[in-house]
């Protein structure tokens, strides 16, 4: 394997006219690796508190998420009940062992919560966002057990809780945070539910993934609430 | 070369396309959806002409130290536990999944979708391994039922009906009970999700292609709006990444911005449902996600493309924007094309991988109308590089010897403005006084290629020059 | 015609224009006229684009060093059409890329031409035409003129001061029509299938005229317009603009007590 690998960096080399040993092109390279500039990020972001709040759902909404605002995350199990209840789905959920919603109130919902990944069998899931992207309503969850990835894409409706201090403008601003501690080995960024439009163009919701994705965000106590 | 190419006989594939009235009232409805959608998007987003100038330096800096951000991208790689893996060409790329899937007793792969497996014709090398490849995005799981190419890079069954793959479903979907309803997109995307279900849950190896791979984090980033692609890699016991060296960046910044125009371009999204970002094997804590991962870096060509006029293809981002604007796509399809790339960026980019001389027609078969640079988000100049293949072409002789020959006659004349004048006078004389009764022209020797479907109108009479001469002889 | 103190001007009639409608390079000569300018037109044939879009560099450039060397004397060069003019401001710099003789040369006239409407609007700040026309136009965007060199609004503008003249824009007026010079005869089924696009959204426009500001295109969408039965009548956009209509639209039969 490594014969074809020094051939084509050789080949590289050969047609950009370069040995690959060259001071100044290691030294661009390094520098904009530690540097990683932003390069242009849209003013639509530039927005705080419940304007941020109103961006991200405006948009989450306009690929068809649903978004309800609670104002602290003793209210979220009662939230996730009603959401459910709603939509004539059993009161079953999955969810991984995030602290943030095992101290979450469960007990006082007649939901049945199952801890663990999914195997397929799951009809609801919950989940802890590691952040969200006002820019374009935009779900950001890193995979480990507190929230395992299946449970983004087996069960047939999602529901993920967000807490509006993980809420940022921008893509970039999610790296500036994670770019701290290591890579997790899965990040997903979610806008709206599974869908396809690969039969005549028409656009259908549910393809493989969740036909429902559901935003429950903590907003605080001075937000203004509504429910979904 | 596995996929079969059918690119030299264009005419003959564009003609049954045009008489295709199937393909004909897809294409129709496909015409406005794509571009209004995209300039709906763009319009949304006052920085998306920045951000296209930001994408396409972003691939020309990364292009000129593709060696550097290969070698980083390497160990980074390696360091999140992962193994790269380096193909010179198709060949080399199917022996190296092959063996890899061996080493795993795969016995099914789910496959995301990738350009890159169809460049190299991945699934019929892994049948004959006695390795069944599923194909889970919905498009291409239907083509595969079809054993066709994609039509569309992005949309790869829109040439097909509902009728069309309801009988497909039917065909190979044996269990299916005779009354199950499948008339419809919503009851045949159920019966798909159903099937592809069972798949991604029982496959050994999940091998998806990359949008972009960076070389910061050694991270590999998948673009879906369906999931598939999530429930290929994080299900199956491995994960298999199959991408060109082309498709590394620098930095999570760098994919930021061009996931910015991607989507946008490609479907008037302001993003895709998933984007995904993955990084190595499943960590000890975790508690899903593949035990192993690979990633399949493929040469077949590009490194020499660096070093030539073309360098500009390797910028592409595969958004289909170009196809979606382009008149001629619209008039005819991907399939025309005869292999895998359709469209203006297949026309510059099949070349360069099948050979001139087999994809001869394709940089030809553009009216340079412009629009497919006009919507291109890393502004790769598509008609320059077409015409640049044409002058290929004629230096090799690979032009058609009537075009060469009409040519050089026309450029006789236009070397010689006096003796041009005198001749185009005489001629546009005649055939004025022949076109005199009409105004045009229903059939004309040596104009069959425009008469056949449209008139022609005949000259005035007396050219300009001599008209012009005639009354202001003086002045000129 | 008035002797004017104003720019001296070139016109570059192109090759159509000279050898299938002089009425176009006639319109286009009193409209400079009109806005002041002293028009001249040298010997000369065609800019080389032909070649150049076939592959046949050799052949574009010297016929491209034919055209430097006839227009490199006036203040301004100004064609009928976008596609030549494109070829000239966009395509020669890039044709003499290589060559430091002649690229300065290739720029100097690449800086001083122009195609006709964008001449009038943007450089002599021409707003208003004397003509008239009573009926309904549509206008179709040539390629070239759109996305080469920004031809857009000032056709539509000049076209605005026509007493009588309603413009109605087709759907799509922005996109091809299919002809692309040779590739209208080589792949003849395929722009056979664009321009039968485009003449539908013309005919849909309900117009009596369809204008645009390339003889090519115009001749192709005529042509496919008469073979198709419609009775819209095609001009360039200069002979609507200068008032000079009297020669029968493109492709339509002269009146006959004018046959000889």
């Amino acid at each position: 394997m490594s014969s074809g690998r020094d051939e084509i960096l050789s080949n590289i080399r050969r047609s950009l006219g370069v040995s690959g040993r060259e001071a100044p092109r290691r030294a661009a390279v390094d520098e904009r690796l530690k540097r990683a500039a932003p390069g242009i990020v849209p003013q639509r972001g530039d927005v705080t508190g419940t304007e941020r709040i109103a961006l991200f759902r405006r948009y989450a909404e306009a690929v068809q998420a649903t978004v309800a605002l609670v104002a602290g995350a003793a209210d979220v199990p009662l939230a996730v009940a009603a959401y459910l209840r709603d939509q004539n789905l059993p009161a079953t959920v999955r969810m991984g062992d995030d602290p943030r919603l095992a101290a979450m109130p469960w007990q006082e919902t007649a939901l049945a919560v199952a801890v663990g990944p999914s195997a397929g069998g799951d009809l609801n899931a919950v989940s802890h966002a590691y952040a969200g992207v006002a820019e374009t309503g935009t779900l950001v969850m890193v995979s480990g057990h507190a929230n395992p990835t299946t449970l983004n894409f087996l069960p047939d409706n999602h529901v993920v809780v967000l807490d509006a201090r993980d809420l940022v403008g921008h893509y970039e601003d999610v790296w500036a945070r994670l770019r701290g501690v290591e890579m997790p080995r899965t990040v997903n960024w979610i806008t709206g539910p599974s869908r396809s439009a690969d039969i005549e163009r028409t656009l259908l919701l549910g393809a493989h993934g969740p036909r429902r994705l559901h935003v429950v965000v903590i907003a605080g106590p001075s937000a203004p609430l509504t429910s979904a | 070369m596995v996929a079969p190419v059918t690119s030299p006989s264009f005419k003959a594939n564009a003609s049954q396309a045009l008489a295709n009235a199937q393909l004909q009232s897809v294409l129709s409805g496909m015409r406005e959806g794509f571009a209004a959608r995209r300039r709906e998007a763009a319009g949304q987003l006052p920085e998306f002409e920045a951000l296209r100038d930001s994408a396409r330096d972003i691939k020309h800096h990364t292009l000129a130290h593709l060696d550097l951000y290969l070698e980083r991208y390497v160990d980074t790689v390696t360091a999140s536990g992962g193994q790269v893996h380096f193909a010179r060409d198709a060949a080399e790329a199917r022996a190296i999944i092959t063996s890899l899937c061996q080493s795993l007793d795969a016995k099914t792969v789910t496959k995301g979708k990738s350009m890159i497996a169809e460049e190299i014709g991945l699934n019929d090398h892994l049948e004959q391994a006695g390795i069944v490849p599923v194909e889970t995005d919905l498009g291409e799981y239907i083509i595969q039922l079809r054993h066709e190419m994609p039509s569309h890079i992005i949309g790869p069954a829109l040439h097909l009906s509902a009728k069309q793959i309801e009988a497909d479903f039917r065909r190979v979907h044996t269990d299916l009970p005779r009354d199950r309803d499948l008339s419809q997109p919503a009851t045949l995307l159920a019966e798909a999700r159903q099937v592809l279900r069972q798949r991604f849950l029982a496959a050994d190896v999940g091998i998806t292609g990359a949008n972009f791979l960076i070389a910061e984090t050694g991270t590999s980033v998948i673009v879906t709006n369906e999931g598939n692609g999530d429930l290929t890699q994080t299900l199956p016991k491995a994960h298999i990444v199959l991408a060109s060296i082309e498709k590394v960046v620098p930095t999570l910044e760098d994919c930021a911005q061009l996931l910015r125009v991607l989507a946008r371009s490609a479907t008037g999204q302001e993003i895709s449902v998933y984007t995904t970002f993955s990084t190595g094997p499943r960590r000890p804590d975790d508690v899903d996600g593949p035990g192993a991962y690979h990633v399949v870096l493929l040469d077949n060509g590009r490194s020499a493309m660096l070093g030539t006029s073309f360098r500009d293809v390797l910028s592409c981002i595969r958004c289909g924007a170009c196809m979606n604007h382009c008149p001629i796509y619209e008039s005819i399809g991907g399939h025309a094309y005869g292999w895998v790339y359709p469209g203006p960026i297949g026309a510059v980019l099949t070349p360069s991988l099948i050979g001139v001389d087999k994809a001869a027609h394709l940089p030809n078969a553009s009216t340079f109308c412009g629009r497919c640079e006009e919507v291109c988000p890393v502004r790769i100049p598509l008609p320059k590089l077409m015409r640049h293949w044409r002058e290929r072409e004629f230096e090799r002789h690979l032009t058609p010897a009537a075009t060469r020959s009409g040519l050089a006659f026309w450029a006789f004349f236009a070397k010689r403005p006096r003796l041009y004048r005198l001749v185009t006078r005489a001629a546009m004389g005649m055939l004025a006084y022949a076109g005199r009764a009409r105004g045009r022209f229903r059939r004309l020797p040596f104009a069959g290629g425009w008469t056949e479907y449209r008139d022609l109108p005949a000259p005035e009479g007396a050219t300009f020059q001599a008209r012009w001469r005639g009354e202001r002889g003086g002045r000129a | 015609m008035p002797k004017t103190s104003g720019p001296r001007v070139g016109l570059f009639v192109t090759c159509l224009v000279d050898l299938m409608r002089p009425s176009v390079g006639f319109a286009a000569v009193k409209l400079l006229e009109q806005a002041g300018c002293r028009v001249e037109v040298p010997s000369q044939t065609c800019c080389g684009q032909p070649a150049y879009n076939s592959g046949d560099r050799a052949n574009a450039r010297s016929i491209a060093e034919q055209m430097i060397r006839t227009f490199s004397g006036f203040d301004y060069v100004v064609a009928p059409s976008g596609s030549c003019a494109g070829m000239i401001r966009v395509h020669y710099p890039e044709l003499f890329a290589d060559d430091p003789n002649w690229l300065p040369k290739a720029r100097a006239l690449a800086a001083k031409t122009w195609e006709l409407t964008s001449f009038l609007v943007d450089v002599l700040g021409v707003t208003t035409v004397n003509a008239e026309y009573q009926g309904i136009a549509t206008y179709h965007d040539a390629c070239s003129g759109l996305r080469e060199l920004g031809i857009s609004t000032q056709p539509r503008r000049l076209l605005a001061s026509v007493k009588g003249l309603e413009l109605v824009e087709m759907t799509d007026a922005d996109t091809c029509c299919g002809f692309g010079g040779t590739f209208a005869v080589k792949y003849g089924q395929i722009s056979n299938a664009i321009v039968a696009q485009k003449t539908r959204r013309a005919v849909e426009t309900g117009a009596s005229m369809l204008l645009a500001g390339d003889l090519g295109c115009l001749m192709n969408m005529a042509g496919k317009l008469s073979r198709e039965g419609h009775a819209i009548a095609v001009r360039h956009v200069a002979e609507v603009l200068a008032g000079t209509t009297e020669a029968p639209p493109i492709g339509a039969p002269k009146p006959a007590e004018h046959r000889s």
